[in-house]
């Protein structure tokens, strides 16, 4: 199963979707220049751990440009390729499926302070080599930002400890809305 | 999927952000003040100096342990793409089921208080408040008339509801094949089977001592116990939660437990703590719930009539009443599949700054909810301690107990790990349990719910939440479930029916865990 997606030659930076029950997919694309063929930039990604199972069948993926096999500026058309191999599924496809040119990822608004203030990892030996680059950590801001965003919102039923309102917790009934 | 450095970002970012400005957070600016005074620290090298005193202090090993405790308790974090509904549960279909499964306990509860016309929650009068302060030590001397109360729910009928759950994207046909699973659970999960078992519970290997089965009478203490005693008083004098996890795989010394269970889940008791304990209480004083009542019945209908727990009574009242009016549980819903529920103040339905959850914690108790608490009061007697031990153990654990998720500790997929082991390595018992209308899963889903506490001995009930603690995954009730089906399969072989077969596992009283574990783990023929 497989779908197409064209428009105006432009760069790829990430392709952002939603799984529904996919085992694998793969992604091709077509660019201006050079031959007309269909180009694998993404070779039979994994999305369900099992194919039969569960896990990972509805979860977000991130295809991001740095992980692609080919080069994918001035790319034109964009072929996706989806396999399930389980018979036990009804119905399988990606969806919220999201392409993002670089321009497009709007720069992070005002982020907290502390975000840019975090301070270089010391070099200390041997197993914590895998800490990230800090100029890496702050460009990963977007997601950062996204993050505290939502941390924050989360944050509006502040831990105060009060459960009553005004002192006041009479309670009729509970509500199934 | 984020991937691995997009990842790790985003936790280090959250982690950040849950520990700004909270006690520990405190605690840290005024130690790093007070070290100006000390004479190592000086002015040309301030930073590195007061990290080495920090260091030197144990004040960061506390971090770490926070660190560690936040980690543990949160899921890795999702795609920023992902809704937070997501986190709560990736499958729609299954946040359906637990929505509509809410909804039946919400219009449970209403009814209750329509026919009983007791509203929700009141404020107490003041004689009231006053008489209720007095008693607060001996409430299981009061013998309110809770006849006309019923719990909300009890295992089985949850059972019921996860035997019909059904990914509408799935081929349920009517005709057997091999789509449909044998047992009670028909969803696709992913579940372990023993090898991966073995190697996720390598710590239970038969080459490994155990407590539980190397400090036995007949062994002499020697070989592992004084050593593994030794060791945990190493672990308990770092004070550091990683290695006491690791530690308790092995099983806790009795008299350690208790300090070692507190350092894994990092509960230090600090003065703020019991201030907190006490605002709960004054909470409870104050106001009266319909929740109390269910409460109240519920320990006096399991605990009260155990052998064990009827002495912890008043244990349990002072922690499951403050339990309910907790509003920090509320955090927990948000890795939860489950939703609290939502009332109205009186007069004011439908006007959201008039909203607010019921009972305070968002947890209604069921049948059987008093268990989770009784097995610690063996460990803790100072009440305050005893109720934050129970508050971490319930949002790490007990909550996935009693929701439907696809969580590999869910009970969705306990129960599916259950029936798995049972029909891969006993694939006759199975077969022959079915055949007489006796499935497994009806007899051991109400040891999985309560994670077997007031089924097992309580010394054995305590070696396997040492386990629960140490692997920080609920797999482990799955495991003895089915190990104890295949220490009594030539029993189970000769009953022709349900109420036999439900006999012949009535009493686990006598059974020992840990080797049932590890001969079922590590030395089955398969």
């Amino acid at each position: 199963m497989g779908g197409d997606a064209g428009g105006g030659p432009g760069p790829l930076q990430e392709i952002v979707f939603r799984n529904f029950y996919t085992a694998f997919v793969s992604v091709r694309v077509q660019r201006a220049r050079g031959p007309r063929r269909w180009l694998t930039c993404v070779r039979r990604r994994r999305l369900m751990a099992s194919p039969h199972a569960e896990q990972g069948a509805q979860d977000y993926f991130s295809l991001p440009r740095h992980q692609m096999l080919c080069d994918v500026d001035q790319v034109t058309a964009v072929r996706f390729i989806l396999r399930q191999p389980s018979p036990v599924w009804l119905h399988f496809t990606i969806e919220e499926l999201q392409i993002f040119p670089p321009s497009q990822k709007s720069p992070p608004k005002d982020f907290p302070s502390w975000l840019s203030q975090l301070a270089p990892p010391q070099q200390p030996p041997g197993p914590h080599a895998e800490l990230p680059d800090p100029e890496k950590v702050s460009a990963e801001a977007q997601q950062m930002w996204v993050l505290t965003e939502v941390i924050r919102a989360r944050q509006a039923a502040a831990r105060i400890g009060r459960f009553d309102v005004d002192g006041c917790y009479d309670v009729n009934l509970l509500s199934y809305t | 999927m984020v991937d691995a450095e997009g990842g790790l970002s985003l936790t280090i970012a959250r982690v950040v952000q849950r520990l700004r400005g909270s006690s520990l957070h405190s605690q840290l600016e005024r130690q790093a003040r007070v070290s100006l005074h000390k004479p190592e620290v000086k002015l040309e090298s301030l930073k590195e100096d007061i990290r080495d005193f920090l260091k030197t202090s144990g004040w960061e090993k506390k971090l770490q342990n926070a660190v560690y405790s936040e980690l543990n308790v949160f899921p890795s974090p999702c795609h920023p793409a992902a809704p937070p509904e997501h986190m709560k549960e990736p499958l729609a279909y299954m946040r359906k089921a637990q929505g509509s499964w809410e909804k039946r306990i919400l219009k449970s509860l209403n009814s209750m208080c329509t026919e009983l016309n007791i509203p929700l929650a009141q404020k107490r009068p003041a004689s009231e408040q006053k008489e209720l302060l007095n008693k607060w030590n001996e409430m299981g001397t009061d013998e309110p008339d809770l006849s006309l109360f019923r719990p909300v729910y009890a295992p089985k009928d949850f059972l019921e509801v996860l035997m019909n759950l059904r990914n509408p994207n799935y081929e349920n046909g009517e005709q057997p094949s091999f789509r449909n699973h044998l047992g009670l659970i028909q969803v696709p999960l992913k579940v372990k089977d023993i090898p991966e078992l073995k190697e996720d519970f390598s710590e239970l290997g038969l080459n490994i001592g155990q407590l539980g089965i190397d400090d036995s009478a007949q062994v002499p203490p020697e070989f592992f116990e004084n050593e593994h005693v030794r060791v945990g008083q190493k672990v308990l004098a770092e004070q550091d939660s990683a290695a006491a996890q690791q530690y308790v795989r092995q099983g806790c010394p009795t008299a350690l437990r208790a300090e070692l269970w507190a350092l894994i889940l990092n509960i230090s008791n600090q003065p703020e703590d019991i201030l907190y304990y006490e605002q709960l209480k004054s909470n409870v004083i104050q106001h009266n719930l319909l929740v109390d009542s269910l409460i109240y019945k519920d320990v006096k209908l399991t605990a009260s009539n155990d052998d064990y727990y009827f002495v912890f009574e008043d244990y349990l009242y002072q922690v499951l009443l403050c339990f309910s009016r907790d509003t920090s549980v509320l955090e927990h819903f948000a890795y939860s599949s489950a939703t609290p529920p939502k009332s109205y103040i009186r007069g004011k339905l439908g006007v959201e700054e008039y909203a607010v959850f019921y009972p305070p914690n968002g947890v209604i108790p069921f049948h059987g909810f008093s268990m989770y608490v009784a097995p610690l009061c063996f460990l803790y007697h100072e009440p305050s301690k005893l109720y934050q031990m129970f508050r971490e153990m319930y949002v790490r654990f007990f909550f996935r107990l009693h929701s439907i998720s696809s969580h590999p500790s869910g009970i969705v997929s306990l129960c599916l790990l259950f029936e798995t082991l049972l029909q891969t390595h006993l694939p006759q018992l199975f077969y022959h349990l079915r055949e007489i209308g006796a499935q497994p899963l009806r007899i051991s889903f109400k040891w999985m719910v309560r994670a077997f506490s007031g089924y097992l001995a309580t010394d054995q009930l305590l070696l396997l939440w040492d386990r629960i603690l140490g692997y920080n995954s609920l797999e482990i009730l799955a495991v003895l479930a089915a190990a104890v089906f295949a220490f009594r399969a030539v029993n189970l072989m000769e009953v022709t029916s349900l109420a036999a077969a439900e006999a012949v596992l009535a009493d686990l009283s006598t059974l020992k865990v840990v080797p049932l574990l590890q001969i079922f783990l590590f030395a089955t023929v398969t």
